[in-house]
């Protein structure tokens, strides 16, 4: 698995970081690493989305260890890596729904967007063929045809999918699920939300009556609570983690779209911020595009470094 | 929209502006504040570096050491370049001189807002222009994407394609046109399928589909949260099919909106209209000039008159100006007045919009900022009789104990709402007094009671 996974997120992060690795190629090539050099990388960090502050946290660790010596390219993208990777181990880790809990809730959040309900759909894949039984809830009931979009994911992966009429209450139909779920001996409920933006508080105290409600059920619910991230987001991404996070106490972070150009580095200064752990990342539309995220590949990938 | 970086380019200048005399180090300094403060509002780097550059160039040097305020000038020449970077003065409209059906093509990243914007995108040309606008979904990628723009055309009451299942883009694309043509369709806007830049497979796809179909425009929907990478899909998506506009989606959420300079200046496409909202209406055109005075801290106070006067319903008005006319002012307009500011959107876009008021917004946590206060105020009135919405005066003790009870609230609130009315309504009643040439000639000021009007 391990193997294959790491060929499989390279494939993925590839093209992400063609352009990072041909200007690592063009500015450090054997070469005094000055502190031209560094602002250089520091820059091409920036362009990754780091965020000027972590990018500059990066590179100072860097100066520290690194400056006026002769490197060739290999070993600027290998210490680089092992530096953010450094950063990102802690967090990177899986999720793997609690046998004690019957269904473990989980509870997926985000703006709008970001592919909530394509990820509920990769991860109810995912822990179907794990041989659980998940079992999914169509909470997004504002936006047109959301409902519909998770029914066929639903048939896609061979999960049931609780589903109401439209604009009906979120809250209620998430009751609903959870109860049918207990009855149905369900091991895991994914309740899909509607996309909001963490700055309309309305919307928020919404999401915060999915979970009392739940709570009327099973006091230790959501088991869960995902924030789902787009790649291409820029600094934005932490004020949505700070707030989805105070708002509905997020669990932990699942990072899409690392198949474009996007490289996601908003993630390094999220780790540093938060220390929220990242389960995993998306990497395409199919249904089996979604890998366990693992800090050395990501920041390998991040730098542009090839790995035998 | 852009609070967080008004609040860090203020601390910037009123630093500028305690000093007499600027010279070559503290411009420098000021612009490093100004590229740090623009790279966290995620514009892309080699924008930055040209914005500094251009701002630089023109800032030291005789300009302002010969100026007479030097940090007022410096001010003036960042946001000269930044309206300059975003597109110039004045909104650009869509370009729709074409032999009908004009088609108008959606392209982006996926989630980027196409959909939804292509629903309110007909409504505003159904509204505004009066052209009979045809919605064909294109997108044969994402489950149910198809049946959300006709949806979506529903709610907004206009047309859509009907759906063919097993069609690919292009044929629905001609398909879509030809219907254009035989039913009299003024515009055709097909929404694509969400794509990234560098899928090569999916970009000839949407190639081909500008190809059969000869779009006025092309609109590249883009997300104001994203980060540096708007200049790749900025350029891919311009290098394959030549971009005539951009849409900035999600511009009532808190991030910087820095793509909204990246994009512009990657593409050379004017940003043509911005999303504010989840509602069908909730698009606005795009006025690089109060985006720039907001990025300042400047206040974008033509947005607010704007959006003000389209959203108070001209018949209401008429109403109430009627009322005030005879110096009648009860309970029922002051609901309708809490109505119209519900309408008006967030508290904190309005808040926004104003001179200064960022400075306030920092310290208001935006999250719990909420109209919940006229939403109780408007059970509060919803819960009294008719005849004690026309004479608030009958209401004493027992009926106020009535009314909390029968809209949730307490007593305190009635007397806070009722307090609130007294205010306004001896507002108007000095505003009938001076009649409108006293108003002319004294000003808002004459109706200020020296306390704070309830709005």
């Amino acid at each position: 698995m391990a193997l294959g996974f790491i060929s499989r997120l390279k494939e993925g992060l590839a093209r992400s970081t063609q352009k990072l690795t041909s200007g690592l190629a063009g500015v450090l090539t054997r070469r005094k690493l000055d502190d031209e050099a560094l602002a250089e990388l520091e820059d091409l960090l920036i362009t990754a989305d780091l965020g000027p502050a972590a990018a500059r946290r990066v590179i100072a660790a860097f100066r520290r260890t690194r400056f006026g010596r002769e490197v060739s390219e290999a070993e600027v993208k290998e210490s680089l890596a092992q530096e953010i990777a450094a950063i990102l181990a802690p967090v990177a880790r899986p999720l793997t729904p609690d046998p004690a809990h019957k269904p473990h809730v989980v509870l997926v959040v985000g703006v709008n967007g970001t592919g909530k309900t394509t990820t509920i759909g990769k991860l109810a894949l995912a822990w179907r063929e794990a041989g659980l039984s998940p079992m999914l809830v169509a909470g997004d009931t504002f936006r047109a045809a959301a409902v519909e979009q998770l029914q066929i994911w639903g048939e896609r992966v061979g999960a049931p999918v609780i589903t109401g009429p439209a604009n009906t209450d979120a809250a209620g139909l998430a009751f609903d699920g959870l109860a049918r779920a207990r009855a149905e001996g369900a091991d895991v409920l994914l309740i899909d939300t509607a996309g909001r933006l963490h700055n309309k508080s309305a919307l928020m105290e919404e999401l915060r009556k999915i979970i009392r409600v739940l709570r009327k059920q099973d006091a230790t619910a959501p088991h869960s609570v995902l924030l789902v991230l787009d790649a291409t987001t820029g600094q934005n991404a932490i004020e949505q983690v700070r707030v989805f996070k105070e708002m509905v106490d997020v669990t932990g972070l699942i990072v899409t779209k690392l198949d474009g150009s996007a490289r996601g580095g908003v993630v390094v200064a999220l780790a540093e911020t938060f220390a929220l752990p990242v389960h995993a990342v998306g990497v395409g539309e199919q249904a089996g595009d979604l890998r366990p995220f693992a800090a050395s590949a990501f920041a390998a990938g991040l730098v542009g470094l090839e790995r035998a | 929209m852009f609070e967080g970086l008004s609040d860090k380019l203020s601390a910037v200048f009123d630093r500028l502006r305690q000093r007499g005399t600027l010279n070559e180090a503290d411009v420098g300094e000021a612009l490093r504040e100004v590229r740090l403060a623009l790279l966290e509002a995620d514009v892309a780097l080699p924008v930055v570096k040209s914005f500094i550059a251009a701002v630089r160039d023109r800032a030291i040097g005789a300009e302002v050491i010969r100026a007479v305020a030097p940090g007022q000038q410096v001010i003036k020449i960042v946001n000269d370049v930044l309206i300059e970077h975003l597109g110039g003065e004045g909104a650009v409209k869509l370009a729709l001189n074409a032999p009908p059906p004009v088609a108008i093509l959606m392209v982006g990243l996926q989630g980027s807002g196409k959909t939804t914007t292509s629903g309110k995108l007909a409504l505003r040309l159904v509204k505004r222009e009066k052209k009979r606008v045809l919605l064909a979904s294109l997108d044969t990628q994402r489950p149910a994407a198809q049946l959300q723009l006709a949806q979506l055309g529903q709610s907004a009451q206009v047309p859509s394609l009907p759906i063919v299942a097993g069609e690919t883009p292009t044929v629905i694309a001609r398909r879509a046109l030809e219907a254009g043509r035989r039913e009299g369709f003024d515009i055709v806007i097909l929404d694509t399928a969400g794509r990234l830049a560098i899928d090569e497979e999916l970009m000839a796809e949407v190639q081909a589909i500008r190809a059969a179909t000869n779009p006025a425009e092309t609109l590249l929907v883009v997300d104001a949260m994203t980060g540096q990478d708007a200049v790749n899909t900025a350029r891919a998506f311009n290098e394959a099919l030549g971009i005539t506009g951009i849409i900035l989606t999600r511009m009532d959420g808190d991030a910087r909106g820095g793509a909204a300079l990246s994009m512009r200046a990657v593409t050379g496409a004017p940003i043509k209209l911005v999303g504010v909202g989840e509602k069908l209406d909730a698009l606005e055109e795009f006025h690089p000039e109060r985006v720039a005075g907001r990025i300042l801290g400047l206040g974008d106070v033509v947005g607010l008159v704007e959006r003000a006067s389209e959203t108070i319903e001209q018949e209401e008005a008429e109403k109430l100006a009627a009322k005030i006319a005879k110096g009648r002012f009860d309970l029922d307009d002051y609901a309708a007045q809490l109505r119209q500011i519900n309408r008006m959107g967030s508290i904190s876009g309005i808040l926004g919009m104003l001179p200064g008021a960022n400075k306030l917004m920092g310290k208001i946590d935006e999250s719990k900022l909420d109209k919940t206060v006229f939403k109780r105020q408007g059970a509060i009135i919803a819960s009294m009789t008719r005849i004690e919405r026309r004479t608030p005066e009958i209401l004493k003790a027992s009926r106020k104990k009535r009314i909390a009870a029968g809209s949730g609230t307490t007593v305190q609130e009635v007397n806070r709402l009722l307090k609130q009315f007294d205010e306004m309504s001896g507002m108007i009643k000095r505003m009938n007094k001076l009649g409108q040439k006293g108003l002319m000639r004294h000003g808002i000021g004459a109706l200020m009671p020296g306390r704070r009007p309830p709005f």
